[in-house]
């Protein structure tokens, strides 16, 4: 441990410099960004932040925790990665087209594109099948491979 | 476990043995040129509305200092909008999962104690909030806005525009304190020179007490780098058209065209969607209202067929980033109805009004370069079939180059040299 300063150390003088330019850039946009809805927009800003650090990064690390444990209980510790891909990228790609796929937004993109709002549900689940289907088909040639260079037990 | 290791402030709590300055330096390079790229095609965007041309154009006309660098927008290559802002929108989807792990990569920063050891690392914590809290609302705001989710707080023009700079700002610093490090750290590690901080210590994320690796670094890149495949793959067909709009399975521009036949390419609002019914461009009821120096025309459907027809390819290019490829238009050049009303040889900027009764675009100017160019026409036919509805009947504006939404449709009024 490093002993309690007693004074405030300023740091790098370089450091304060750059800082001091980013702030007066960023104070200068964010009024204009601000000059609606200020508190409504603060709050998307800090609340992305928040919501990202405090939610979603725990809520998926616990996710993957539980994968993990789950398997190592079963005693297949090495599956783990067939689990894992598919679902971080099925997960991810609902994250990104949530609007489109939950159908939140379906009658004004119908209205407004003149396109049918109702395949993106079906087509993000057939690409999650598609993924999962892919990764067991894989982890089965590998279980398989795997008994075969067993040699086989003596009768 | 160590009663002080349940907490987030120790070192100890973070277990993952893939994070460490090669992680990290990776990913936060490959951002570095991402967004980069970002910002640049975002102001090329911006500069391609023309915001400096007419209060019409500008969504932000507070912008002051923030369009310094603001130039006449180009009429070549005709494809230049279909291009950046492809990229733009294409490359923000491709970067997500890389933004997504690079925050997961340095989380056990946000708790790190103490708070600050000097002014300059408290400011730079700070900045760190506008670094991560900007850049995410300008990723959140861009993936609502182009799924027509619109519930930002706001225009999604001037939240998006402002935020960028925002974001920037703590961008350019963060880049240029870590830049050097993250350099270095790849620049070791390719000679294969022993990774600097391998050794757990307070500021180089590396685990004091990592857990068993359940997949390798190379794994965890690997995941990364397919998440950002995926994402493009299943998107970029948008932006490409023709076949490959089938590809893109995901995006709100992507797989199907709208009906079929001639006038079956993509729409960006309907004409219901704009409140257009039949009663306002039917043939008795519309009328073309130009206004220029020597007075006003009122042209009927039928008087602008006997002027002479033009033709030119070009496509339509979406803010949203989607695009279709060339359509063939015919219609009257506008500089030819310029000098209908008194402006001829060298047509003026032009102000040109639809019959839409709301709608941010509802009126947008274009500048002199954009009406002289011999391809920019006020469109009649679409691929040799009269416009539909959807796409602009009785008459569209289309130029070169230009975001689509400035391709006015269901025209009503031109006005020449009054901006």
């Amino acid at each position: 441990m490093t002993p309690r300063r007693l004074r405030v150390a300023p740091g790098s003088p370089f450091q304060l410099l750059l800082l001091a330019c980013s702030f007066a850039l960023a104070a200068y946009a964010g009024i204009r960004l601000l000059a609606g809805d200020w508190f409504a927009v603060a709050l998307w800003i800090v609340g992305a932040a928040l919501l990202h650090d405090l939610v979603l990064v725990p809520l998926y690390a616990a996710a993957d925790r539980a994968v993990i444990h789950g398997l190592a209980a079963a005693g297949q510790r090495a599956w783990t990665p067939y689990v894992r891909v598919p679902a971080a990228l099925s997960a991810l790609l609902l994250l990104v087209w949530f609007p489109l796929i939950s159908g939140r937004s379906a009658e004004r993109y119908r209205l407004a594109t003149g396109l049918s709002p109702d395949g993106f549900l079906t087509r993000w689940l057939l690409i999650a099948a598609v993924l999962f289907g892919g990764s067991a088909a894989l982890l089965a040639l590998r279980v398989r491979r795997a008994a075969k260079q067993r040699p086989p037990a003596p009768h | 476990m160590r009663d002080q290791d349940r907490l987030p402030t120790s070192p100890g709590f973070w277990r993952s043995p893939l994070r460490g300055p090669w992680f990290t330096s990776v990913l936060g390079l490959v951002l570095l040129v991402g967004i980069t790229v970002l910002f640049v095609t975002g102001l090329v965007s911006y500069a391609a509305y023309n915001p400096g041309l007419s209060p019409v154009n500008d969504t932000t006309p507070d912008k002051g200092l923030l369009g310094f660098y603001l130039f006449a927008w180009p009429t070549d290559p005709v494809w230049l909008y279909r291009l950046t802002q492809g990229v733009h929108v294409t490359l923000g989807i491709t970067l997500i999962p890389v933004l997504l792990a690079k925050l997961w990569s340095v989380v056990p920063r946000l708790f790190a104690l103490p708070p600050a050891r000097s002014v300059a690392h408290a400011l730079e914590r700070i900045s760190l909030l506008l670094l991560v809290g900007g850049g995410l609302f300008e990723f959140t705001t861009g993936v609502l806005n182009i799924q027509l989710d619109y519930v930002f707080p706001g225009s999604f023009y001037p939240l998006h525009f402002y935020g960028a700079w925002v974001f920037f700002a703590a961008f350019v610093a963060h880049a240029v304190l870590k830049t050097p490090t993250a350099l270095r750290t790849v620049r070791r590690r390719l000679r294969d020179e022993p990774e600097e901080g391998v050794e757990p210590a307070a500021d180089t994320l590396v685990s004091p007490r990592p857990d068993r690796p359940t997949v390798s670094r190379r794994g965890a890149f690997g995941l990364v780098g397919g998440g950002s495949l995926l994402l493009f793959l299943t998107t970029v067909g948008q932006s490409l058209g023709g076949p490959f709009r089938r590809t893109a399975l995901l995006a709100p521009h992507g797989t199907a065209d709208p009906n079929g036949g001639p006038n079956g390419f993509q729409i960006n609002k309907t004409a219901a969607y704009a409140g257009i019914t039949a009663a306002d461009t039917h043939e008795d009821a519309w009328r073309l209202v130009v206004t220029g120096r020597t007075g006003t025309v009122r042209l009927s459907r039928a008087q602008l067929l006997q002027l002479p027809l033009h033709s030119s390819s070009l496509p339509i290019a979406c803010v949203e980033g989607w695009s279709t490829a060339d359509q063939w238009w015919r219609g009257v050049r506008l500089r030819d109805l310029a000098a209908l009303v008194g402006h001829d040889g060298d047509p003026p900027d032009v102000l040109v009004e639809s019959l839409q009764r709301h709608g941010a675009f509802r009126r947008a100017a274009l500048r002199a370069n954009q009406v002289a160019d011999p391809r920019t026409l006020l469109a009649l036919y679409v691929n040799g079939e009269e416009l539909s509805p959807d796409h602009g009947h009785p008459a569209r504006v289309i130029v070169p180059a230009a975001p689509g939404v400035l391709n006015t449709k269901w025209v009503g009024r031109l006005t020449f040299g009054a901006l």
